[in-house]
């Protein structure tokens, strides 16, 4: 009845709370501060932890990077994108653009790289298969993390964040050598 | 002249235009929810990999206007009904400014219009986010500010009639406890409207050419300002649903007023900051900002949503034990009644969106999960549970109740309107329960196809993610029944249902009064406060409702465990730093 | 039915609850918190991210 009725005493406020509501009040308060400070007790001891390093760029200047890299470091050619093998611990850099991942990259297992990532174009999304790493790729700014690849094997890079009518094209690959 | 109607059977007092504009903003919803449902046979069966339906072009944009009609012109038109009702009706006060409240609705109208248009005439397939820098046709902005301002009006209407109330002493004590919650709804959607005005405004101007440039960043922190709140809306009203149609079904009474408005108030203060969902992977931005945010300042709004699922089905349960359904822990639920679409409705939307659409919420928000999860189908999964059968579940039990209340007309099809809650949170969950595991092998949202045909290079999702996408198709399209239903029952009644009032007729359904003979008070009787509990404890140990305590335990136990799957699922990607 | 014959001073309502009865003072709050945490913050954050050397 009066859940759409003014309630039944002037000063609600001063009406106690029911016990069952109070533990109920007290558990799940000690459940939502514990999922707080899950998440920075995971950024000291957590090994999945963006850096949120970034830096605001220009496609002209990312792309230059991007071809310094490939010229410097290119391995090969495959479906007509270069393949690039970049020395253990240096920077690597990809850039999203419709509707690819450029270039290819060749990484060592266990090993260290500075990934950086950026858009030429439209926004899109960086989602490593079947890994499930899904990070936002927008231009004018350049991402930079370090990444760990602890697996061997081949790896794609999905588009997940919708870029128009060839967004399901949208594939890269980076592959990862054993030792 | 008299402009007051009392509802024989409900007792309401229902103001002549508010009356009108409740109509009005409904029939405008249930449209929008129709193009909605429409577009989804061709989403789902698209994602369905074998049956891959639509050609590119045509699936995205249907995705866009199933996006866009059901996540914001459907429960904002509802919304406004909701708030005028909450308003006027609860507290039998005339409607303030109903010449402003007509102009508001115009607008939406238009917007809502002209937005469709746009997509429709294919250029403007740009999804609900229209990420900048990709280009929507003007209109398609211009349509979606048109309709933020007319919803604007809407929300000062209800804020002019609460003024009035007090002003008129129309109400003694406090405003009830639904009104409350609608308050609370309409003060996220002020923020949400600033929002959209703040981003949209000049990315109107950008479409037109008179401004060069958007910054994709900012369009994105402020877009969700707006996209994501526009959905907490959402979450304050249903809430507040939830507890009209328990005390309408029920009799129920808030466990306790404090409690509850405390909850509403954590609302008002943090929910907002949960735009920072959206933000998680993105680049730049402190893990400060993220943590403190997605958090919504340390859950206190996900504490909020706790107690609500506590004091819901609690005051429910209190008041069924109250009439003598004291058996073990559940006959009062056993026994409630579950051929009533009212309350199935209300149930359904209580339980799917607490126990998924609230658990996913909360894990996928955790910052550093975020990034096994950020823009797969797991992203949709996760807020069809809250806003199709969370919101939109709770809306179309409301529905079954104002249309002989509102409309004065019965059920069309009571059979169908019986079993509409039921097929549709089955397929809904079907569906739901497939994508979110789909969502965890990495399957993408908003994406054509899964075998990547015409891709330069090659990838295959495991076999598994295909057949999850299969059966989430075919919940899907089960829940396209289900809503199907609600469509069929919702326009069948207005058009063909049986009158209760001889003058409800056909032009009445759609926003016309009823004959002036039916408004013959003047001024309504002042609502009094409720009367004072003298009802008995029936619980055990000091616990009034034993059997939503279970509940509410078996929901944080769920809560913890599949909290901490995620946490070792992400324990399990590359290192990252 | 409150049932005083005289009531010479009603109880003084709460703070809490005057604030929760004060729907422009809800409505201000509601605005601010997030416009500052979310919004400013937000835009603060990302006007300061360096220039790319």
């Amino acid at each position: 009845m009066t859940s759409f009725l003014p309630p039944s005493e002037r000063i609600w406020w001063k009406v106690p709370v029911g016990k069952q509501e109070l533990v109920w009040i007290g558990i799940a308060l000690v459940w939502c501060l514990f999922m707080f400070f899950m998440m920075p007790y995971w950024h000291l001891y957590g090994k999945q932890n963006l850096s949120n390093e970034a830096y605001q760029t220009t496609p002209a200047k990312f792309q230059a990077r991007v071809d310094a890299m490939v010229e410097q470091f290119k391995v090969g050619e495959e479906a007509g994108m270069p393949v690039v093998r970049p020395p253990a611990g240096s920077d690597v850099y990809m850039l999203g653009r419709l509707w690819q991942w450029y270039p290819i990259l060749e990484l060592q297992k266990d090993q260290s790289y500075r990934l950086h990532l950026s858009s030429m174009d439209w926004q899109h999304g960086f989602s490593l298969q079947p890994v499930n790493i899904n990070l936002q790729i927008v231009p004018g700014y350049e991402m930079v993390l370090t990444v760990t690849p602890d697996q061997a094997g081949e790896f794609a890079v999905v588009c997940n964040e919708f870029c128009g009518i060839g967004h399901h094209t949208m594939l890269g690959k980076i592959s990862v050598m054993e030792n | 002249m008299a402009r007051f109607r009392v509802c024989p059977d409900a007792g309401f007092y229902f103001d002549k235009s508010a009356e009108s504009l409740m109509k009005v903003n409904a029939v405008a919803g249930v449209v929008s929810l129709l193009v909605a449902g429409i577009m989804a046979v061709g989403v789902i069966l698209t994602r369905w990999q074998e049956v891959h339906l639509l050609p590119a072009d045509l699936f995205y944009q249907a995705l866009t206007l199933h996006g866009i009609n059901a996540l914001i012109f459907w429960i904002i038109f509802f919304e406004i009904a909701i708030l005028y009702f909450a308003s006027s009706t609860l507290l039998r006060c005339r409607l303030a400014a109903p010449r402003w409240a007509w102009f508001g609705f115009l607008l939406m109208v238009i917007g809502a219009v002209m937005n469709n248009v746009a997509v429709f005439q294919g250029k403007s397939s740009v999804m609900m986010t229209s990420y900048a820098p990709m280009q929507a046709e003007p209109h398609f902005y211009l349509g979606l500010i048109l309709f933020a301002v007319g919803a604007l009006i809407g929300c000062f209407v209800f804020l002019g009639t609460l003024v009035l109330a007090k002003d008129d002493k129309t109400y003694e004590g406090s405003v009830p406890l639904v009104t409350f919650g609608a308050l609370t709804a309409c003060i996220i959607a002020v923020f949400t409207i600033a929002s959209g005005a703040i981003i949209l405004i000049p990315t109107y101007l950008w479409s037109i050419g008179y401004i060069n440039h958007i910054d994709a960043e900012m369009y994105r922190l402020v877009w969700w300002g707006m996209g994501h709140s526009s959905q907490q809306i959402n979450v304050a009203a249903h809430v507040s649903i939830w507890y009209l149609l328990a005390g309408i079904l029920f009799g129920a009474r808030p466990m306790s007023e404090k409690v509850s408005r405390g909850a509403f108030l954590l609302y008002i203060l943090f929910l907002q900051l949960a735009s920072a969902h959206h933000i998680l992977v993105d680049p730049g931005i402190s893990s400060e900002w993220k943590v403190f945010n997605t958090s919504y300042a340390m859950y206190l709004a996900v504490l909020a949503s706790m107690i609500h699922g506590l004091t819901v089905p609690g005051s429910m349960e209190v008041a069924q034990r109250a009439k003598g359904l004291t058996k073990g822990l559940f006959e009062w639920l056993r026994k409630a009644p579950w051929s009533n679409p009212v309350f199935s409705g209300f149930f359904f939307s209580l339980i799917i969106f607490g126990f998924i659409g609230g658990i996913t919420g909360v894990v996928m928000g955790t910052e550093q999960i975020n990034l096994i999860i950020h823009n797969t189908i797991y992203v949709p999964a996760h807020f069809h549970a809250t806003v199709a059968v969370g919101t939109t579940l709770a809306f179309m039990a409301l529905t079954y109740l104002l249309i002989p209340v509102l409309f004065r007309r019965e059920l069309f099809l009571p059979q169908i309107a019986k079993l509409q809650p039921y097929v549709f949170s089955a397929g809904m969950t079907l569906m739901i329960l497939f994508m979110l595991g789909a969502g965890t092998l990495g399957v993408s949202r908003r994406h054509w196809d899964m075998d990547f045909t015409g891709a330069a290079l090659s990838f295959e999702y495991p076999g598994t993610a295909y057949v999850m996408m299969a059966i989430a198709g075919i919940g899907g399209v089960l829940a396209i029944v289900g809503g199907a239903m609600y469509v069929i029952v919702t326009v069948g009644s207005l058009v063909l249902g049986k009158k209760l009032d001889a003058s409800a007729g056909l032009l009445q359904s759609f926003g016309l009064s009823l004959s002036p003979g039916n408004y013959n008070v003047e001024i309504a009787e002042p609502l009094l406060m409720a009367p004072k509990l003298t009802v008995e404890e029936h619980g055990s140990a000091g616990f009034e409702a034993p059997g939503t305590f279970v509940l509410a335990m078996a929901l944080l136990v769920c809560f913890v465990v599949y909290y901490f799957i995620n946490w070792d699922y992400l324990a399990s990607v590359w290192p990252l730093s | 039915m409150p049932q005083d014959d005289n009531p010479p001073k009603p109880e003084p309502v709460p703070f809490f609850q005057r604030m929760l009865d004060n729907p422009f003072l809800l409505l201000f709050i509601g605005v601010v918190v997030p416009t500052v945490f979310y919004i400013l913050w937000g835009i603060m954050e990302i006007a300061t991210i360096p220039v790319a050397p």
